[in-house]
Order: C-alpha cells, then structure tokens, then sequence
C-alpha cells in the first residue's frame, strides 16, 4: 500500500513539474508580464508542496500505526476476556491475532481469537482508509495553496531555495535526534533498573552475577528476591575488568604506537612513509571480530601452551591474550595521531635546539615532544576510549565470569562482555537483569563521552597554541 | 668522561632511538603480516570440498516414480532407498555396523545429491550414474590434512574401521577434491561441510544497501548545511558538537539504541537487515559528515564567489559548483563509512542477527545473518570444520574491504582537484 502511494505522490509531483514550468511559461507570454524566476522554479516549487507534506505524514503514520493497532487489539481482546497476565503473553495473542488475520495461523481459534481478528481486520481496514483519504486530502490541498501563490506570480527561485534549506537543516537535525535517541532509550531502562537496585549498591557492590537475578515477575519482587538481587549487580569487577584489559592494551600500543608516529614524523623519508603509513592504518581497518577470532583462536591457545610448558596456569581465555590483540588493534590511532600532533610542532623549535648542538634524539626527546605533550595525551586518552568501548575482541577472547583479579594470566570481563552476553538470545523484558545491560550502557556511554570530551579539548588548546 | 667519549655516548642513544622507531613500525607491519598469513591458511583449504566418487544406480524397485517424471512428482518422491543401497556398496562391508559406518562417510545431504542427479535427468531408471557425493565433514578434514590420525582412537572423530575405508577410497581413487559450491549458495547449517555464506551475504548485502541509501543522503545534505549555511549560533555548535561526539560513541551503543527504539518501541522485526541497515546508518552518519565537510571545505572560497559574482544565489554556487567540486571526496568518505559499517558486529549481535538462520532471505525483512556475525557464530562451534569456514568467511570479508577501501582511493587520486 505504502509502496504504492508513494508512487502516485512521484507521478502527480512528476505531471506537477512540467504542468507549473509550462503554465508560467503561457502566462508570461499571454499576459507578456515578466516571471519573478525561471519557470522550472514554478516547477520545482509545486514538487516540494505536492510530495514533502504527504511523505511527512505517510512516514509518521507507518512508525506509529502498528503500535497504535496493537494497543487498540490487545484491549479489544482483553474485553472480549482474553487473559494474559504479562507483556509477552500479550503480545503472543496479538501475533496470534495478526496470523489467522493473514490466514497463517493453524492452531485452535476459539471465539475470542476470532472476534479479536474480526476486530483486527476492522480496524487494518479502516486506517488504511483513513491513510489514502488524508494523504489525498493533504496533496490537494498543499497543490491548490501552491497553485495560488504561483498564480501571484510569487518569487519562486528564493522560496524553494527556503523550503530546501529547511530540509538542510533538518538532516543536520538528525545527529541530535541520535543523541537523544541513545540518552532516551538507556536513560529510560537504567531508571527503571535503579528503581529496583539502589546505585550505590551498583556503583560500589564488588559481585557481579545477573545469572542469579531471576526475578518471574518484575512488578512484585518478595523479600527474598530483593536480597538476591541486591548484591547481584555490582559494578566494581567490570570496571576492574575493564580498565585491567584496556591498561595491557596502552602497553601495547602506546610505545609501539608512539614510537612509529615518532619516526614517521621526523625520520622516515617521504617513500618509506607512503607505503608505511597505509599499512599500519590497514590496522584500524580490519573488523574487530576478526581481531577476536585471532585472538581466541591462536593467540589464546598459543599463551596457554607457553605457560603449560613453563608450568604456569594459563587460562585459554586471559586477560592477557584479548589485551594484547586489542592493543595491536589500537596501535594505528595513537600512531596517525601522534604522528600528525608532532608534525605541526613548528620547525622553529628544532631548528632552535639544532642551533645549540642537539642531536636529532635529543631534539625530539627534549623538545619536540614535551611541545606535543597535550596532543599526544588527547591522542592516547582517545584511544583509551576506543579500548574500554571495544567489544568483539573481549567477547571472544575474554572470559565471562567477573573475577576481580590483577593476574593478566587468569580470565577476567568487560562491561561490554556483559552487555552482550545478557542480551544475546531470549531476553525477559522488565527483568532486572535485561535493564542492567541498559544501565552499563549508560555507564560505558558516559566514560566514553568524558574521556573523548578531555581528549578533544586537550587537542584543540594544543593546535591553538601553534596556528 | 673526556668530550669524544661523551659524543660517542649521545651517538649511540640516537642509533638506539632510531632503532626503537623503526622496531615499532617493523612490529605493527609483521603483525599484518601474522594475522593475514594465519587467516589464509586456515581458510583457502575451505574453498574446495572433499568428494566420493560413487556409483548409483536407480532400480524400479525402490522408487515410486517413472522414467519422465515431473518436477513435482521427483521433489516428493522419496531416494532414501536408493540412497542407502548405493552408498552401502561403495566398499564391501561386512555386517550392519560396518555399513553405518560406511554412511556417516557421506554428508547429510547425499540424498538431496541423488535427488538433483536424477531432476536434471529424468531418464535414468534402471541406469547407473557416476556422481560425486559429498563427504562428511570429518573425512573432509582429514583428506585436507587437517585432521590428525595418529590420536588414539578414543579421541577421534573417525573410528579406525573409518580409516580403512577411507584409505580404500584413496587407494582407488574414490575421493577428490571439488570446487565448494555449498560454501557460496547455502545458508547456515549445524554440519560444517553444508554450511555457507550464501545467506550471510545477501543479509549483508541488504544491510549495507539500507544504510547506503540512508546515510548517504542525510549525510551530505547534513554536511552541506554545517559547512555553507549554518549561521555561527548556538544551535549549530550544538549540532557539531554532537557529531563529533557521536563518531566516538562505542558501537554497541547504537545496538542498546536499536534495541530500545526500533525493536521494543517501533516495533520493527527482529534479526532482520531492516534494522541492521537503519542502525548501521545512524552509526555511520557522523563518519561520513566529517569526511564529507573536510572536503566541501578544501573547494577554494573563490569559487563560490566567482558563480556569487555572475548573479547566481547561493544555493545555485554551492548545488551547482561547490558541490560537484567536492563529490570525489564526499563518495570516498561514504565508501570507507560503509566499509567500517560492514565489519561491524556488536550491534547486529544485540538486535538478534545471532539468531541461526537456514534460509536466504529473500527481502530486507526476512531474518538473516550477515558476514561479520556470521564468523562470529562460527567461531564459537566446536567442529574443526567451522575453524576452516570462518577463516574464509574472513577472507571473503576481508577482500570486500579491500575493494571498497582501494574504489575509495581510487575516487579521490583521480577526479579530486588539488587546488594551490
């Protein structure tokens, strides 16, 4: 239906073009006035009211049709004395409802089922209707006001170029929209998590075991549930986990990272670093579960084996396997970002601490990157962010129980790690465990967004201070 | 310490200083090296698949249908019969152990096989064919050489009465390697020797397609707004300040996000490249509005001014100059924004394309799976088969990120204009 509707909108806008271009053009030369812009603006002007006020609407009413349907039918069948005591039952009579409506349904319809799909019917019928009537309804009348204002011989060149600025600016808008979106969506299921779990005892509880959450019914939680619970959810081990894994990643990648954006910048010749350069930015290409399944599947076994014949446990899933590879992953950033932060040290600075006799080492070590300092710390605090927001690596590679331990040998988690794993396959909606994975989300959303906020301004001071 | 001595000294720390650079470059490129080398030769062995030369013969007995057939009437019919009769005579077993063994030797799909045979040839009852079956998956580990066969046979997959005959087949020459048609055009499956991309690709494909045509728009209208209209206020360093925020927010967020928004408020279907395509576009529009103003940005001020200067407006200077000056970079910029967006993973994980789908989907709201998820999935069974297959899905993602990232390259070398 959608489909084609939005095809009748492009062929009446279509017909609109040309019947605006050539009418103007009659009018001009019938009544010999002069137009106030050429006339494919007229035609322009009558495409953007005839289609963008329709695909406005069409596209609002097709986000919140079905939702307004099933509320409208869930309520119809509890009337009809239907009985479910929760969301999901609900919503499996609904689908039932909505399979005997598309005749896909083979199990027993009692009367109920039957009314309701009757019902469902009805009311599909109806605001189908009721879409067609009002979409036409705004086409015509959007076309007769445009109509009129070009009769009037209006300035159609500037008010297009209005109207298409306006939908500049709402795809600008987007981004916002985003922002919002995210902050919405994990503020709404962390308020609920934290209605249940009090925040200190997720801030500073130092067991994290959602497993044991299983609460049936989320609305009345028994005292002895509550207890279960309350210690369930602390943040402490993944967090440890966490800044464990992403401090053996910086290891990594901070020295080799720097110390090829050192020689890039000041050593290598032009030829070396084009065909370097591309390569260690290769790096930052690859997927990251393809880093993950290196990493699980060779680099773990590999540590495991060299511990076995050093006599050390190992354990196949360590911290130290995932922080390595996330490292290797990292080393392009802190490298292409070093390396630009030192580029734009002016040459002035060296030349003056050649001028006093010191070596190219020197110059570097004494001069060049105290200079850099904010930019290189901006370049390594983003890369910090990219290490603890990282996911498929540590969910590959790193363990899921959350040990708190120091110990790069023995397995640890991430608070990634555990937004997968409670989300991954069937989730009970309302649990506190499901609304935990939104409450982590808010905390990883929150530390990457302080971390790149220091990092940006640590960079942008330090560019000002040389520009 | 006499002044040579000192100069010697601060020599050598700067050849050592030099050698640290250097020794970092030369680490982050041999690991390049390493996880390429490692990847290709776990996977190019699954590019090929593992046959038993067999001879099948169809006897009236054991079919219900004719010779002329219809196509109908073959897609029923039943050739587990004909199946086992044939399969069981390709090495002299003994008793019924020793042929049960014998069929394990063969895929699951041995009967479709036969069935296919006999569908491109309806005229074959009471004739015996040549057909290359395809064998199971331990034995296609072990004829690749993956397998070891030296463990003892509590550890084996293949029993030892399994290993004669295997070594039968090789010694007659029963068993070959074939081109892998199964690993392109199938779907998912739990035996690893059926299991292809086929469905991986085409819910990658969709996926990517969607946020294609999502992003790229918004994205260059976005940035075309920020970069020549804006007025400087508040709300545009609002906005610039959410872009640059969004470009760094974790991936996995924006799966919590889809999760939330399309999944359990709009109510969009699970596990579908739909969702997949509008969550990888919301991620991948601040990636590309960054690229895409830095190279409205390089067009020369003089340009706009000279099309301002002849009497044209301000939009006809940027639609009709600025922009068609800046296309090279601004589609570069969307290419490698989707390259990025095709190896994601953590979010298609939280909105269900884990879910093991069989089918290739036919349309953007079938169920599906898609490349990067599809090695993870692989990755975490436990048949060596698997090992094989996702090393290649690898490969196979590996190269499209290649190609993407080289058209990218491509764009900007030859059509950006390098002004000075």
């Amino acid at each position: 239906m959608n489909i084609v509707l939005i095809f009748l909108i492009t062929i009446f806008s279509v017909s609109l073009f040309f019947y605006g271009k050539s009418k103007t053009k009659t009018i001009s030369i019938k009544d010999n006035i002069k137009l106030n812009a050429l006339p494919k603006f007229y035609g322009y002007y009558l495409v953007l009211w005839c289609s963008i006020p329709a695909l406005v609407f069409l596209l609002v009413w097709s986000l919140f049709e079905p939702v307004i349907i099933k509320s409208i039918i869930i309520e119809t069948a509890a009337n009809q004395g239907a009985i479910f005591s929760d969301k999901n039952e609900a919503n499996l009579i609904y689908e039932k409802i909505k399979a005997i409506h598309l005749g896909t349904y083979f199990g027993d319809i009692d009367s109920i089922l039957r009314e309701s799909a009757l019902a469902y019917a009805k009311f599909i019928n109806l605001f189908t209707n009721s879409k067609v009537v009002l979409i036409f309804g705004i086409i015509i009348a959007s076309v007769i006001y445009s109509l009129k204002k070009i009769k009037n011989n209006n300035k159609a060149r500037d008010d297009v170029e209005v109207i298409l600025k306006g939908l500049l600016f709402v795809s600008s808008l987007i981004a916002i929209l985003t922002t919002l979106g995210i902050i919405f969506s994990l503020l709404f299921e962390s308020i609920k998590f934290f209605s249940v779990i009090n925040i200190f005892d997720y801030l500073f509880g130092t067991n994290w075991s959602p497993q044991r959450a299983f609460v049936r019914d989320a609305s009345s939680i028994t005292a002895a549930e509550f207890e279960e619970l309350k210690d369930a959810f602390g943040f402490i081990p993944l967090i440890a986990g966490t800044s464990f894994i992403a401090f053996i990643a910086m290891l990594v990648a901070v020295p080799i990272g720097l110390f090829s954006g050192i020689y890039m910048a000041e050593y290598a010749s032009i030829k070396v670093r084009r065909i370097s350069k591309p390569i260690i930015e290769i790096l930052a290409g690859i997927p990251t579960v393809v880093y993950g399944f290196f990493a699980a599947l060779t680099v773990g076994p590999f540590f495991r084996q060299i511990g076995e014949n050093l006599g050390l446990t190992v354990s196949s899933e360590s911290a130290l396997a995932a922080g390595l590879i996330m490292g290797i992953m990292i080393i392009p950033y802190v490298s292409s970002l070093s390396d630009d932060v030192i580029n734009s040290v002016p040459q002035s600075l060296r030349d003056g601490s050649y001028a006093v006799g010191a070596t190219k080492s020197e110059t570097i070590k004494q001069v060049v990157i105290p200079a850099a300092l904010p930019g290189i710390i901006g370049s390594v605090l983003l890369a910090v962010s990219r290490a603890i927001g990282e996911t498929m690596i540590v969910v590959m590679a790193a363990g899921l129980a959350a040990n708190l331990t120091i110990n790069p040998l023995e397995s640890t988690t991430t608070i990634t790690t555990q937004i997968v794993m409670i989300l991954v396959g069937d989730q009970e909606f309302d649990s506190p465990k499901t609304q935990s994975a939104f409450a982590l989300g808010l905390t990883l959303f929150i530390a990457t967004l302080i971390l790149n906020y220091i990092a940006q301004r640590a960079v942008k001071k330090y560019r000002e201070k040389y520009d | 310490m006499t002044k040579e001595e000192r100069l010697k000294k601060r020599h050598r720390a700067e050849k050592r200083f030099r050698f640290y650079g250097l020794t970092s470059i030369f680490v982050a490129l041999l690991f390049v090296v390493i996880l390429v080398q490692n990847i290709f030769s776990k996977g190019s062995s699954a590019f090929k698949k593992t046959v038993i030369t067999t001879e099948v013969f169809f006897d009236q007995e054991l079919l219900e249908i004719q010779n002329g057939a219809s196509q109908e009437e073959i897609m029923e019919a039943d050739f587990y019969d004909i199946m086992i009769e044939n399969l069981i005579k390709a090495y002299p077993a003994k008793d019924r152990d020793e042929e049960d063994e014998l069929l394990k030797l063969f895929s699951g799909d041995a009967e479709i096989e036969i069935k296919k045979a006999f569908l491109n040839d309806n005229n074959l009852i009471g004739k015996t064919i040549t057909l290359d079956l395809t064998a199971s998956d331990d034995i296609d580990q072990l004829h690749k050489g993956n397998y070891p066969r030296d463990l003892p046979e509590e550890r084996r997959r293949i029993s030892d009465f399994q290993l004669v005959i295997y070594d039968y087949f090789v010694e007659n020459k029963k068993i070959s390697k074939n081109f892998n048609n199964y690993f392109f055009n199938n779907g998912d499956s739990r035996d690893p020797e059926l299991a292809g991309i086929g469905g991986a690709l085409v819910g990658s494909f969709y996926s990517i397609l969607i946020c294609l045509l999502l992003a790229f728009p918004v994205a260059v209208l976005a940035s075309i707004y920020l970069e020549e209209f804006a007025p400087k206020n508040k709300i545009t360093d609002f906005i610039e300040i959410n872009i640059n925020n969004l470009a760094a927010v974790p991936s996995i967020v924006y799966g919590l996000l889809a999760l939330q928004i399309l999944l359990a408020t709009i109510q969009l279907p699970r596990s579908t490249p739909l969702v997949a395509g509008i969550t990888l576009a919301l991620m991948t529009l601040p990636r590309i509005i960054i690229p895409c103003r830095a190279s409205l940005k390089a067009v020369p001020p003089s340009i706009r001014e000279g099309a301002l200067a002849v009497g044209a407006s301000k939009f006809q200077s940027v639609f009709h100059h600025v922009v068609p000056l800046a296309l090279p970079g601004t589609l570069s910029g969307t290419i490698i924004g989707l390259a990025q967006a095709l190896g994601e993973t953590a979010p298609l994980i939280l909105i269900g394309m884990v879910a093991f789908v069989v089918d290739i989907p036919s349309s953007p709201v079938d169920p599906s799976s898609s490349l990067p998820v599809q090695v993870y999935l692989w990755s975490e069974s436990a048949e060596r088969g698997f090992v094989e297959k996702t090393s290649a899905t690898i490969m196979m993602l590996l190269s499209f990120l290649i190609v993407m990232n080289f058209i990218a390259v491509y764009l900007r070398q030859k059509f950006e204009k390098r002004w000075n």
